[in-house]
């Protein structure tokens, strides 16, 4: 296990007068690919949000990169390299597939090889290049949303349960992506209730309960586990 | 494992109906225009109503656009929008009263001098108010539209009154430059030179707006920020600095505003600017908050049905922008190009 | 007893029980207190004022929507009484017609208005109110035939109503009762009335929801409120007092004309009232209200002193002239809005 990117110190948020995380601590080695789990409302989404600065940790440390990032803007913590893909895919459905790349692609214009390694994993989006996203189904916004945050290489990547709602046929192709952008050695936070694919996927696990972290270790010691998964997941046996 | 994935697209073609509905409100103007032909006995007085509703169409829409994407953008309402009208009016005017040898003259390149220098001068002098209004008016008090509402209107109060301490509290006149005065006939209706010039700035505004907002980058953040800010910020961009940057450019375009709408009422006063944002709400409110391509279409609409409405009956002027606004909103209770908004 | 008079809703600071008291008691007293008619005429402009500003705290304070069309329901009320008595004659029956017509059709309007914007967005609901409270203006002054326009109407009243009318040939504490004095008290009588019935509403149930939307309309809608009907009926309210506020005051007046009942100054004056008293209080109407017309009936002349004494400097004369009265009301409403939106009353309540 290499040195962490990522880490999280204790961190609790509130959202109004409701605390959601009280005590979260995990971190995210650099080059592999960390799964976040838990039962629904365990916190996961609030955890992703917290790092990215969109809900404020009341106290403890978001450290990237050795540097404390809990109080800066988000657009800051965006600039220092992390990609985001939120739950709700966040695409701009006024704007073109098209232009959504091109408004990922921060740093100037859109590298053309990574724009064909992105095309090809995810055909529609060349299909539907110059259609409103809005016009997209929702496995070709999951689509563009990964895509998008694909779209130059960053120092970590956080996604929030991209298999929710889809098709097998799509969670299939998102999942050749995810594995494509791993050997590509990309560091990944990722939150997945598909237990199947985050056996493919993960490296290392951290699970969360009651805004919480539990358990954390890796990830091929959980899927041996069946008592585990059914303590810390509320799964029948294992998968 | 399955290979191929089964997301191939499906091209059949929505029924006409479906693909005219959103072209429907852009329909609305020449129908406008139509039934204006049907109603007004003589096609020469139509014709110069109809430059003339156009020419207020321009005007509405050049003071209406900044408004809209501010609240798009923020969400934040500014009922001190006026302000920058009337402010950019009495700039505006007292640069081209200081130029009677340039505003006076019959010499066209002369009189397009001066009033671009007038227009230069207002739209700093308004964007420089925005500037401040942004910062010590409306950040305070993000978040919450009551106090917007009420903290905007203030602003209005103070700058109304700064407006007559620096100027007084008389009524100015504003002479056109001598070569835009008079009009020009065309198929036998009087055309007024200067409205025919005020069309022409507002179209050019217009598209010259609409390709910001889909060709360069900055459009892109600013289309993007209307949907949803806080994808935009976790792309990268520092939001705040974007809509600072819409609101002082918003702000200017309403001096534009109160510049092209002093030489089209000859006269000006501190309150113009309130008097005018009636029509500018109406707009902004049936073209659907945050659009700018509804604000466009909401302008021309109460630019023409006041004009020929005045005609067929002066008392019922603005009484029926109301009723276009009732009607519009039965219709389209979001405004005739709603805008989408994330959560 | 008192308690069940303010509806338990008691001032709750001791410093503000007092000034509320002093107030009661010199409105109330006002024909035999204050002497001369322009005090008296003060008193009546106050106690109009009170209840047309607690009536637009029920929507701001309490609902939490803005309108500007505050002023045009106060006029309908005013306009009421006016047109039918100039029309119908200076009898108690037209007068009474005239207030029943203009409170209805300012119910009708509110309603109206607030079932169009409020479905769609709250916020609709300040620029909508905006828009047509402006066109309303504009129609009355272009309907000269029946409004009198621009110059508006003077009418008579019922006789007992007026100066010239004894009620008692001795005078009462060394005044005389005359129907000046009668009609006063018929005004302060109708605002104590209105005031306390839309004290009585605030701390109604009904009040409750209202101010429980205002802080979460969403959630409110959760919890099965009917967000709309809760706000319409607020707004109807408030519409219907402020049409009586405005008739009570057209027939005490026995004049009414756009500047003194439909004009953005009056609803920009309302405004800082509510403001500087403290929205959502009720109490601070009182207080706002007072404050107000004290001030611009007396701190004016105060300004046009100040700006003759630095006559000589430059810019200041020109920013104390009285005429610019509004560019300090405006000032003081902004850091009201920021630093004291509780205004005078939550500021006295926080320090009791």
């Amino acid at each position: 296990m290499s040195e962490p990117i990522l880490t999280l110190r204790s961190v609790a948020t509130d959202i109004g007068r409701y605390h959601i995380l009280h005590d979260v601590s995990f971190s995210v080695p650099r080059g592999e690919v960390t799964m976040l789990l838990g039962r629904n409302g365990a916190g996961k989404t609030t955890t992703l949000r917290t790092i990215m600065g969109l809900w404020r940790a009341r106290t403890g440390q978001v450290l990237f990169a050795d540097e404390d990032i809990a109080a800066l803007p988000t657009a800051e913590i965006s600039r220092r390299g992390i990609a985001y893909v939120p739950e709700d895919m966040g695409i701009f459905s006024d704007l073109t597939v098209g232009e959504n790349l091109r408004l990922a692609a921060i740093s100037g214009p859109m590298d053309k090889a990574r724009l064909a390694w992105i095309t090809a994993a995810f055909p529609p989006l060349k299909t539907f290049w110059d259609s409103a996203a809005g016009t997209l189904s929702g496995g070709q916004k999951q689509m563009l949303s990964v895509a998008r945050a694909m779209i130059e290489e960053r120092r970590l990547y956080l996604i929030d349960e991209p298999s929710k709602g889809l098709a097998p046929a799509i969670v299939t192709t998102l999942a050749r992506a995810l594995k494509d952008l791993k050997r590509a050695g990309a560091t990944i936070l990722l939150v997945e209730q598909n237990f199947a694919l985050s056996r493919a996927l993960g490296d290392g696990a951290v699970v969360m309960e009651d805004g919480r972290t539990v358990w954390s270790g890796r990830m091929a010691d959980l899927a041996a586990d069946a008592a585990l998964q059914g303590r810390l997941l509320g799964m029948e046996g294992a998968a | 494992m399955s290979r191929a994935p089964e997301h191939a697209p499906t091209f059949t073609r929505p029924p006409l109906a479906r693909r005219l509905e959103p072209w429907l409100p852009v329909l609305l103007i020449p129908a406008l225009m139509l039934a204006g032909l049907v109603l007004i006995p003589q096609g020469s007085s139509w014709l110069t109503l109809t430059v003339s509703g156009l020419a207020m169409g321009m005007m509405i829409f050049t003071i209406a656009s900044g408004m809209t994407l501010v609240f798009g953008l923020m969400d934040v309402i500014n009922f001190g929008h006026g302000a920058f009208i009337s402010f950019g009016a009495f700039v505006g005017a007292t640069v081209l009263l200081a130029l009677p040898g340039m505003a006076g003259a019959a010499d066209m390149p002369a009189n397009v001098a001066a009033v671009a220098l007038a227009i230069a001068a207002a739209m700093a002098a308004a964007g420089g108010l925005g500037l401040g209004f942004e910062r010590w008016i409306v950040r305070p008090v993000y978040g919450s539209h009551l106090k917007q509402i009420l903290v905007t209107m203030g602003g209005l109060i103070v700058a109304e009154q700064l407006i007559h301490v620096i100027w007084g509290g008389e009524q100015i006149a504003v002479p056109r430059p001598e070569t835009l005065k008079g009009a020009v006939t065309f198929a036998g209706a009087a055309l007024e030179k200067y409205r025919l010039l005020a069309v022409a700035i507002g179209l050019v505004l217009f598209l010259g707006m609409r390709w910001l907002l889909r060709a360069t980058r900055l459009g892109l953040i600013v289309r993007a920020g209307v949907e949803n800010p806080e994808m935009v910020q976790a792309l990268g961009y520092r939001i705040r600095r974007v809509f600072v940057l819409v609101f002082v450019a918003g702000s200017a375009l309403a001096g534009l505003g109160g510049v092209m709408w002093a030489l089209y009422q000859e006269v000006i006063t501190a309150g113009m600017g309130n008097q005018i944002m009636v029509l500018v709400f109406i707009v902004v409110i049936i073209g659907g908050l945050g659009s700018v391509e509804g604000c466009f279409i909401g302008a021309l609409l109460v630019g023409l049905l006041q004009n020929y409405v005045a005609f067929l009956e002066p008392k019922a002027a603005l009484v029926s922008n109301i009723a276009l606004m009732v009607a519009v909103l039965m219709w389209r209770p979001q405004g005739m190009i709603p805008v989408v908004k994330a959560k | 007893m008192l308690r069940a008079i303010l509806s338990d809703d008691l001032p709750r600071s001791r410093l503000l029980a007092v000034l509320l008291a002093v107030i009661l008691v010199v409105l109330a007293a006002a024909p035999f207190l204050l002497p001369g008619t322009r005090a008296l005429e003060t008193a009546a402009r106050i106690c109009m004022f009170i209840v047309l500003v607690a009536s637009y705290d029920l929507l701001l304070g309490y609902a939490g929507i803005v309108s500007f069309a505050h002023t045009m329901f106060f006029g309908m009320g005013a306009y009421g009484v006016a047109i039918a008595a100039a029309h119908l004659g200076p009898g108690w029956l037209p007068i009474g017609a005239g207030a029943a017509a203009g409170v209805a059709l300012a119910a009708l309007t509110a309603l109206a208005i607030a079932l169009f914007s409020l479905r769609v967005r709250a916020i609709f609901f300040a620029m909508i109110t905006l828009a047509v409270a402006s066109a309303m203006a504009v129609l009355v002054s272009q309907l000269s035939g029946i409004t009198g326009g621009e110059d508006g109407l003077n009418f008579r009243i019922p006789r007992e109503l007026t100066p010239g009318f004894r009620l008692l040939e001795e005078p009462v504490f060394g005044t005389r009762i005359t129907g000046r004095v009668i009609a006063y008290y018929l005004v302060f009588g109708t605002c104590l009335a209105l005031f306390l019935v839309m004290l009585r509403v605030v701390n109604s149930p009904f009040g409750s929801v209202l101010q429980a939307i205002r802080e979460n309309a969403f959630r409110a809608e959760a919890i099965g409120y009917r967000v709309v009907v809760y706000r319409a009926a607020a707004t109807c309210l408030a519409a219907v007092i402020a049409a009586l506020a405005g008739a009570v005051f057209a027939v005490w007046l026995r004049y009414v004309g756009p500047g003194t009942t439909l004009g953005m100054e009056i609803m920009i004056d309302i405004l800082l009232m509510v403001v500087i008293g403290g929205m959502g209080t009720m109490y601070g109407a009182v207080l706002g209200a007072t404050i107000f017309v004290l001030a611009q009936n007396y701190l004016q002349a105060l300004m046009e002193r100040a700006a003759a004494a630095t006559a000589g400097l430059p810019l200041l004369p020109d920013i104390l002239n009285p005429d610019r009265w509004l560019l300090w009301l405006g000032l003081v409403f902004i850091l009201s809005v920021y630093f004291f939106p509780a205004g005078i009353v939550g500021r006295l309540r926080g320090r009791a």
